[in-house]
């Protein structure tokens, strides 16, 4: 059997980021298992700007952001592995993986760094009626198939979803050629970013349908059409609301789903409203020594914050690694229960040591669109913490930073965020 | 005759609504909406030469892989951008490619040239 | 060059037909419309190889169902398919109910079927299935009951007869056929078939089929099932097959465990009229979680990962057609095979073969012919020593395609290359599993495209879904002026 003392599993911006700061902070035997024939995980097919403006200071594109860390990893001799499938990990750290050249790899681990992104969620999920007519992808297998193997699904198109793989996918479709008809939105409110909004829709006059869903799917061999409906405020059709459109292709962005079979095997304890494993504050889950980073934790929105909980999981790791003492999860530590309250969809970390060393950033998503409201971290029955918004969307993740002060004053073992209306004084 | 323009200002979240008033001659005459001075730079530039980057993908010869991704290094005004697609797929490049390679100078005449933003071999 | 019979259809009845004549010194082939085996009726449907309780007594329904069952065993392993004798429960909620159940045990013992036993409270079926609706105050307990893969076995049995000299013909639809002198001339979109003997084995079109003939005796109408497929984390919610008490249109809302793991759940039954009509409907799902929750309330219908529609044959005569046309000479009809169709198919093919040697053909055996079939060595199933010999010997086991069912490039490049191989998508993930899980294709399809445009040698934009017209791709980036 093979050691390593890190094995990181997926080479995207999340592993990336964790393999390099744990070599950094003295881990000598990093490698990184990665399924696809390149590193850079999803940002290789991502070719369009708004990458790293956090961490740069530069408007990149995800092959620019991705190619900086592709350096740094070489640059630092972390071991890679590409075409590479890892089948199993278990509690002990053993990593079982696959490829053409070495056979089947076995290989012990000091410790472990999920980082396996996300997969997209499907027609079959949604259960939309019809037939089973080719035409019919999800936004990022057509990303796929349009910027790396070269080829256009389809001709006229219909995108589900205005997140924002939908939107690029509608300005990249109609540059190359396509006819994007419009796109349809679940919701009232556009998922994805407004900039987004206006220049891959707005710019080229391609309709968005808010409050319309796909509710048929027509065609014998190759999709013909869909009919569309306005739906109610439970996103059921309204009755006479129905529309034909012609189209032969139809590309879904109706979500993201973390991808963790590899941890649901591992016992890993995951949080049934993120579907991804439960952290602590140093992105460790419930197995001592393997860590989770990036989106196969929470999907998230900027890269920059991708790259940054990777960086989290590597230090992390690399302590652990020097600690060597077993369990970072101190046992009679004060270990905080983080927990989303109203108005927020689900928080990360879920789990914060009281005795934490460090600040600790608390990540969320709101349920809603808010205009002017605080942002509340609650403990012992009052506001520890509370931040001003003057807007916030279900489409951009939030934060909150508890001081370790904070954190270790916390006698009632839980944490919540919030929102709460602010108090307007006389207009 | 002044024509109003209603935008949205793509600068942060906020997503302020702007209007511009402008004159016959395209000059802008007032701007309102806006909560911060990038929101107004937003909507004079956005009205009177609206500009984008444009992203797309390149053929490549000789390579492991058919594309390479590509973009202006500078934004291009809006109007030119289907003619500086057709421009772009045109072309097919020697491998090797590296991020940063000048592609084509000076595309369509705009001072931006389009840069390789993916490596190729 | 004449056959000695010609098999319409390529389904599970057609191919396992096929497969028992290609044990005998016969010219035979097989004419299918589409584009790959298994494409109708046996590509969606529930899969249950049944006990034998529900047909009545004294029909070929009920005589061949039982047959069947009992051939399933040798079968399945022969042919290296999936069966696994699960047993089966039909659930009563009401004393009605309960008087059916009733009936439905006299006519199992009827048929033959021995081993049912009554159940007369819901402690003892939560004893078998602790999942079961505590509403259930009844059941029927089969234990010979199974599940299978259709589709895997008509792919397999197809194999099993190409391999022995069976010519399979796809994409050739019977369009008129003549009798001229004794022979037949079957006129399709690929030329002209001459045959002695022809087995009607067109399923939904069998009486198209029949009528080209010249025999109007029968007609079939299609029969609209509904299904859903959940996720293999819900694949372990019940043990065994569990039925609803039947009614005059149908066994009911079925919740199974499937052979891969999966759940599957439906069917409903609607009578329509276009036999091209396979889409899945919002009031038919509704109508299945409905259904499938009455029996199994612990069911998470929300982790669907895909639905999908099948038409049964609905014969006229209410019972199959399994024999010599009246009207024509030489031509059998094996129509009507709605349920328990799946379960009588290997004892089916007995009965075609027992027809035909009842005719003027010699049936002799083939010397050098095989009765068994290997199916494509599953990666996913192999254990560390196997996966590491599997790829010693082929690389491209080491190539994971399909993350979600662990599917290599060598299984693949395999179902392509093999007799009666697949040509299309859909035809690949039939014989491999895949784009059947919970990314349902996400992942892989650009890979497969990739890998079906390699080894048939067409270029990637003309690769399919499943017929020549489902398009997967339309044409490569820039190339449009």
């Amino acid at each position: 059997m093979r050691e390593a003392d890190l094995v990181v599993i997926g080479g995207g911006p999340a592993g990336m980021a964790a393999a390099v700061e744990a070599a950094r902070n003295g881990v000598e035997k990093v490698i990184i298992l990665e399924r696809d024939h390149t590193l850079g995980g999803i940002l290789p097919q991502c070719i369009h700007n708004g990458f790293g403006l956090h961490l740069f200071g530069e408007e990149l594109t995800g092959p620019e952001y991705a190619d900086k860390f592709i350096k740094q990893v070489e640059e630092l001799n972390i071991d890679v592995k590409l075409n590479t499938m890892v089948l199993d990990i278990t509690q002990s750290r053993i990593v079982t993986a696959v490829n053409s050249q070495d056979g089947l790899i076995k290989i012990k681990a000091g410790a472990i760094v999920l980082a396996m992104g996300c997969r997209e969620r499907t027609r079959g999920a949604l259960n939309i009626p019809g037939t089973r007519p080719s035409g019919i992808y999800t936004a990022g297998t057509a990303q796929r198939l349009v910027n790396i193997e070269g080829y256009m699904p389809g001709k006229k198109v219909v995108i589900l979803g205005s997140g924002d793989i939908g939107l690029i996918m509608a300005r990249r479709m109609t540059l190359e050629g396509a006819q994007v008809k419009m796109v349809c939105e679940l919701m009232p409110y556009p998922g994805g970013l407004n900039r987004n909004i206006v220049q891959c829709l707005k710019d080229f006059d391609i309709p968005l349908r808010l409050g319309h869903t796909v509710v048929n799917i027509h065609g014998k061999a190759r999709l013909e059409g869909v009919t569309i409906a306005k739906v109610d405020e439970k996103g059921k059709a309204i009755a006479d609301t129905h529309e034909f459109v012609e189209c032969d292709t139809l590309l879904l962005s109706v979500g993201l789903i973390p991808e963790n079979e590899i941890s649901r095997d591992a016992s890993i304890t995951i949080d049934d409203v993120t579907a991804g494993p439960v952290v602590n504050e140093s992105a460790e889950t419930s197995v001592p020594g393997i860590f989770a980073c990036g989106n196969v934790v929470y999907v998230h929105d900027l890269v920059d914050n991708v790259t940054n909980n990777g960086y989290i999981a590597g230090r992390n790791a690399a302590r652990y690694l020097k600690e060597r003492a077993g369990d970072t999860v101190k046992a009679n530590a004060n270990i905080l229960q983080v927990r989303p309250g109203q108005g927020v969809r689900c928080v990360i970390p879920q789990l914060v040591h009281g005795n934490c060393p460090e600040d600790v950033t608390l990540s969320f998503r709101v349920d809603g669109i808010y205009r002017d409201v605080m942002i509340e971290a609650k403990a012992d029955n009052q506001v520890i913490k509370s931040v001003k918004k003057r807007i916030t969307t279900p489409g951009e993740m939030e934060s909150i930073t508890l001081s370790r002060e904070m954190l270790q004053s916390i006698e009632s073992g839980k944490i919540e965020v919030c929102l709460s209306s602010l108090e307007r004084k006389g207009d | 005759m002044s024509k109003n323009t209603e935008l949205t200002c793509i600068v942060c979240p906020l997503g302020c609504k702007l209007s511009v008033l402008q004159g016959e001659d395209d000059s802008i005459i007032e701007i309102s909406g806006h909560s911060c001075k990038r929101g107004l730079s937003y909507a004079q530039t956005e009205c009177i030469n609206p500009e984008r980057v444009i992203t797309t993908t390149v053929r490549i010869r000789g390579g492991q892989m058919p594309l390479v991704s590509v973009k202006t290094d500078k934004p291009i005004p809006k109007t030119l951008m289907m003619k500086c697609m057709k421009i772009i797929n045109r072309i097919e490049v020697m491998v090797p490619v590296k991020v940063g390679d000048t592609i084509l100078e000076n595309i369509l005449e705009t001072g931006a040239n389009l840069v390789a933003t993916g490596n190729a071999t | 060059m004449v056959y000695d019979v010609l098999i319409i259809g390529a389904g599970v009845i057609g191919t396992l037909i096929a497969r028992k004549l290609s044990f005998y010194d016969l010219n035979v082939c097989i004419l299918e419309r589409e584009a790959d085996v298994a494409v109708g009726s046996s590509k969606a449907n529930s899969g249950i190889v049944h006990a034998g309780y529900d047909a009545v007594p004294g029909t070929l329904k009920a005589i061949l169902n039982v047959k069947g069952n009992i051939l399933f065993d040798k079968v399945s392993k022969e042919l290296d398919v999936p069966f696994k004798r699960i047993g089966s429960l039909v659930i009563a909620f009401t004393q009605s109910d309960k008087d059916k159940l009733q009936m439905l045990y006299q006519r199992g013992l009827e048929n033959g079927v021995s081993d049912l036993e009554i159940l007369n409270s819901n402690a003892e079926i939560s004893h078998l299935e602790p999942n079961i609706s505590s509403e259930a105050i009844g059941a029927l307990y089969a234990p010979s009951a199974g599940i299978t893969c259709p589709y895997e076995l008509a792919v397999a049995a197809v194999e099993n007869a190409v391999e022995n000299g069976v010519e399979l013909k796809l994409q050739t639809q019977v369009n008129d056929i003549k009798h001229i002198n004794g022979l037949f001339h079957i006129e399709t979109n690929r030329g002209t078939v001459l045959s002695k003997y022809v087995v009607n084995a067109a399923g939904l079109y069998s009486d198209n089929v029949a009528q080209m003939a010249g025999d109007h005796a029968f007609s079939i109408k299609p029969r609209k099932g509904e299904y859903m497929l959940l996720d293999k984390s819900q694949g372990e919610i019940v043990n065994k097959v569990i039925f609803q008490t039947p009614t005059p249109s149908g066994k009911g809302i079925l919740v199974t465990p499937t052979v891969d793991g999966n759940l599957l759940i439906g069917p409903t039954a609607l009578d329509i009229d276009d036999k091209e009509d396979f889409s899945t409907t919002a009031a038919g799902m509704n109508e299945v979680t409905q259904g499938a929750l009455k029996s199994v309330p612990a069911i998470n219908t929300r982790q669907v990962i895909t639905s999908f529609a099948g038409l049964r044959a609905v014969p006229s005569t209410g019972d199959f057609i399994i024999e010599y046309s009246p009207s024509t000479k030489r031509f059998i009809h094996v129509a009507g095979i709605e349920s328990p169709g799946l379960t009588a198919a290997p004892a089916i093919a007995e009965y075609v073969a027992q027809l035909l040697k009842g005719a003027d053909l010699d049936f002799v055996n083939k010397k050098d012919s095989k009765s068994q079939r290997k199916s494509i060595v599953r990666f996913s199933e192999a254990s560390d020593e196997e996966k590491m010999d599997l790829i010693k010997s082929n690389k491209l086991y080491g190539n994971v395609i399909c993350r979600c069912e662990t599917v290599t490039e060598a299984e693949i490049v395999e179902s392509i290359r093999r007799p009666a191989g697949a040509t299309n998508l859909d035809a690949v993930k039939r014989r491999t599993r895949s784009g059947m899980g919970r990314c349902q294709g996400g992942f892989c399809t650009p890979r497969i495209i990739e890998i079906l445009s390699r080894e048939l040698a067409i270029p990637m934009e003309n690769t399919t879904k499943n017929d020549k017209d489902s398009l997967l791709l339309d044409r490569r980036t820039k190339e449009v002026e």
